[in-house]
């Protein structure tokens, strides 16, 4: 990468190798049969999950909230790493972008499979009652979906510009959807002024609004009465998750981009030193609140806390609880303090670890409590005392992390993934060498 | 400037006002035209008829004057569903010192309110504090309270509060996002998880032109959408008692009026206030604060023995199964 044209050979979309389509077609049937189990479930109702009267809530809504948990991730890692000048984010940020505005729509449809009236949904609309937390819900993911939709195309301006040149003779068709996505971009000086205010507007937007919308998240819990929800603690509980899983998921995807596109040039082990030390700054401010969720009211247990709290101590979710506290955060936390531990293969498996125990993690925030209601469970089935999520719901919810996962992959297809215009800038990659190559 | 800006805006308002002036009257006599071609034709007939007034005297009118009406069946009773009964507030006194876990309340509520699922509206918990203190039998219904997390959180407004003390649903607006029931403390809502298998019942509610209404709770239920004890308005309607209340054969459920001070098992009425303070009368979980409707006396004093009532416990069904009893 000694010159610009090295680094806009690396740095461009590449078509799908071998493993590409591959990958890219598992998604695609994961999805179809995801979808087919859907359409099965409108059709015959919400009984083809193992949700019941007791268990009302289930894995499509700890999926929910995982994918609002990674949608954080943008807000992190973009906008509080801009605030607080750290440059090393460069060739991170996209990729950022990407998991968050991947994650947000898929939020959005993922709530709504939760729904048991599909056809009702303009309901939220036509009858919207502000006092609702689920009204809340309808008005801030769309806003953080737009403001995050921004965040990731301003950015991409410059560079739509300079693939639009760059495929001008290989792929005519390519290049002019570039230019027309790129608006018109000249660089010029005005253009530039332009697009860094609003770039800045909506990094900063997006840190209000990224909290916004993980304490609304919380808020659909905390506003009830149930055991193990109605607590204080959940808002900043859940913000500080966002962060463990929005982390562990970006270093997951930055590794593999990686790998795949060979940028071991431009994501340097530096990043992933840097990017191990905000996964322990998450790990452990995330485990400062479960202390305080989990910890501390077992001094002072009503009796239906004690239930609860026993129920994930030594009870029935003890395994569960106890492998994504101990195995998802604590022992992540502790191998991000080595240097060793931050190294890209060993901050692999730890990301996954963690981004697999975020999702978990929810699963143990909301099913337990669902089962200890304040009255006993009497006159229903005995296997409405449980839940495990059934066939329909495994496959639907897998449908919507494949969906996750394509949204990534396309975007992460016919976009560059590492912004080419910065790091030209940062590289001092000389303005004749850009006209030059543009010309 | 300022002048003129003045100037021209009571200039707008003028012309406005006068506008407004004519289309109102312009409005007046199209109306008062329009409700004279809509009229039937008032001249007379020359043919009269003969009608009995409601006095008892015969008279003579043009047969032209004679148009029928549409018969109001409820004239005197009508009132908007989301606001409910006016001058009302209804309360529910459950006697927990003559519940012998009998259940007949359970299988009446069951049959009225057409519910073939498997989670009854209406539960008889075996209830014990503590290992020490002795067990009962504690029927619960919705506890219709004056501070209903339930309706707090609904987006839709699909749950509602009246003024009457009752929270109903509204299965026509629904959308199935089931946080009412994650916010009910007393578990009393119900889910419709499929198409609700009622067979005939919703057949035969076709042929008696019967419009649902979130006064009758389950004529029918509505796949995706939640159910629970609606205090049986269509019952008290016709001055009738919920049937959980006449169905009772130890006379458990009071049902009545908070105005009026008084509640009915049917068989005697009482004054509200009397019997709450004469027999210690409390609510469930009245520390959460949610205001429930429905009062309980303790169980003390009892004319049974709490393990009569096991003969009837189902640990696992609520609703019996046709072909079952």
């Amino acid at each position: 990468m000694k010159n610009y044209d090295t680094l806009l050979k690396d740095l461009a979309p590449r078509q799908f190798n071998r493993k590409g389509v591959i990958w890219t077609s598992v998604l695609v049937i994961i999805i179809i049969i995801g979808a087919i189990a859907y359409i099965d479930q409108v059709r015959q109702g919400q009984i083809v999950t193992n949700m019941r009267d007791y268990a009302l809530w289930g894995i499509y809504i700890s999926n929910f909230v995982f994918f609002v948990a990674t949608s954080f991730v943008g807000a992190v890692v973009v906008s509080i790493l801009r605030l607080t000048k750290n440059e090393w984010r460069t060739p991170l940020v996209r990729i950022a972008e990407i998991i968050t505005l991947a994650s947000i729509t898929m939020a959005g449809i993922t709530i709504m499979l939760d729904m048991a009236r599909p056809d009702r949904l303009l309901n939220l609309f036509i009858y919207a009652r502000l006092q609702s937390p689920i009204t809340w819900d309808v008005i801030i993911i769309p806003t953080f979906l737009v403001i995050s939709f921004l965040l990731l195309y301003f950015p991409l301006l410059p560079d739509l510009a300079i693939l639009k040149d760059y495929f001008k003779k290989t792929k005519p068709g390519l290049s002019k959807m570039y230019g027309k996505l790129s608006l018109n971009w000249t660089g010029s000086e005005k253009q530039k002024a332009l697009q860094a205010k609003s770039i800045k507007i909506i990094a900063i937007l997006l840190i209000p609004v990224g909290l916004v919308l993980q304490t609304v998240d919380a808020w659909l819990f905390s506003t009830t009465y149930r055991i193990g929800w109605d607590s204080t603690n959940m808002g900043g509980y859940f913000i500080s998750g966002a962060m463990v899983a929005g982390v562990g998921a970006l270093i997951t995807v930055v590794y593999v981009i990686r790998r795949v596109y060979k940028l071991e040039n431009y994501i340097t082990e530096l990043h992933f030193d840097k990017l191990g030390k905000l996964l322990a700054l998450a790990c452990l401010i995330y485990l400062y609140f479960n202390m305080n969720e989990y910890l501390i009211p077992s001094y002072t247990p009503s009796k239906g806390e004690s239930i609860h709290l026993n129920t994930l101590f030594t009870g029935s979710y003890a395994g569960l609880f106890w492998l994504v506290t101990v195995v998802g955060l604590i022992i992540p936390a502790i191998a991000m303090f080595f240097k060793k531990g931050r190294k890209p293969n060993p901050m692999f498996i730890f990301g996954l670890i963690v981004v697999i125990g975020s999702w978990w993690k929810r699963f143990i925030i909301i099913t337990p409590t669902l089962l200890h209601p304040f009255l006993p469970i009497e006159g229903v089935p005995e296997s409405w005392r449980h839940y495990f999520p059934s066939l329909h719901e495994w496959l639907i919810t897998v449908a919507t992390l494949a969906m996750a996962l394509l949204i990534i992959t396309l975007l992460v297809r016919y976009f560059p993934v590492i912004p080419i215009q910065r790091t030209a800038e940062e590289k001092k990659l000389s303005k004749n060498d850009l006209k030059e190559v543009s010309s | 400037m300022e002048d003129n800006s003045n100037n021209s805006r009571r200039k707008f308002l003028d012309k406005g006002l006068k506008l407004g002036l004519v289309a109102a009257l312009g409005g007046i006599g199209l109306s008062k035209l329009t409700s004279k071609l809509n009229a039937k034709s008032t001249e007379a007939s020359g043919e009269t008829v003969e009608l009995m007034t409601t006095e008892g005297t015969i008279v003579q009118v043009d047969s032209s004057a004679v148009v029928e009406i549409e018969h109001a069946e409820d004239h005197d009773t009508k009132y908007n569903v989301r606001e409910g009964m006016p001058n009302r507030k209804f309360v529910m006194v459950v006697d927990l010192a003559k519940c012998k876990n009998a259940l007949s309340c359970q299988s009446a509520c069951n049959k009225a309110h057409y519910i073939t699922g498997d989670n009854a509206w209406l539960k008889v918990y075996k209830m014990q504090e503590s290992k020490d203190t002795a067990p009962y039998w504690m029927p619960t219904t919705c506890q219709h309270c004056d501070q209903p997390a339930c309706v707090t959180v609904c987006p839709v407004d699909a749950t509602f509060k009246r003024r009457d003390g009752l929270v109903l649903i509204d299965n026509d607006r629904c959308i199935g996002c089931r946080f009412c029931m994650a916010a009910c403390p007393y578990s009393a809502r119900i889910f419709n998880w499929s198409e609700p298998d009622q067979g005939e019942i919703t057949l035969n509610l076709d042929m008696l032109n019967h419009t649902p209404s979130p006064e009758h709770g389950g004529a029918p239920s509505v796949k995706g959408t939640v159910d629970k004890c609606d205090f049986c308005p269509h019952m008290v309607k016709e001055g009738e008692l919920p049937h959980c209340v006449t169905a009772c054969p130890n006379g458990v459920f009071y049902f009545g009026d908070k105005y009026e001070d008084t509640v009915t098992n049917g068989d005697e009425t009482l004054r509200l206030g009397k019997l709450l303070e004469d027999k210690a009368g409390y609510r469930l979980m009245e520390g959460l604060g949610t205001e429930p409707s429905v009062y309980y006396l303790p169980p003390t004093n009892r004319s049974n023995t709490f393990e009569e009532g096991l003969e009837n416990y189902t640990e696992f069904q609520s609703v019996e199964k046709p072909g079952e009893s």
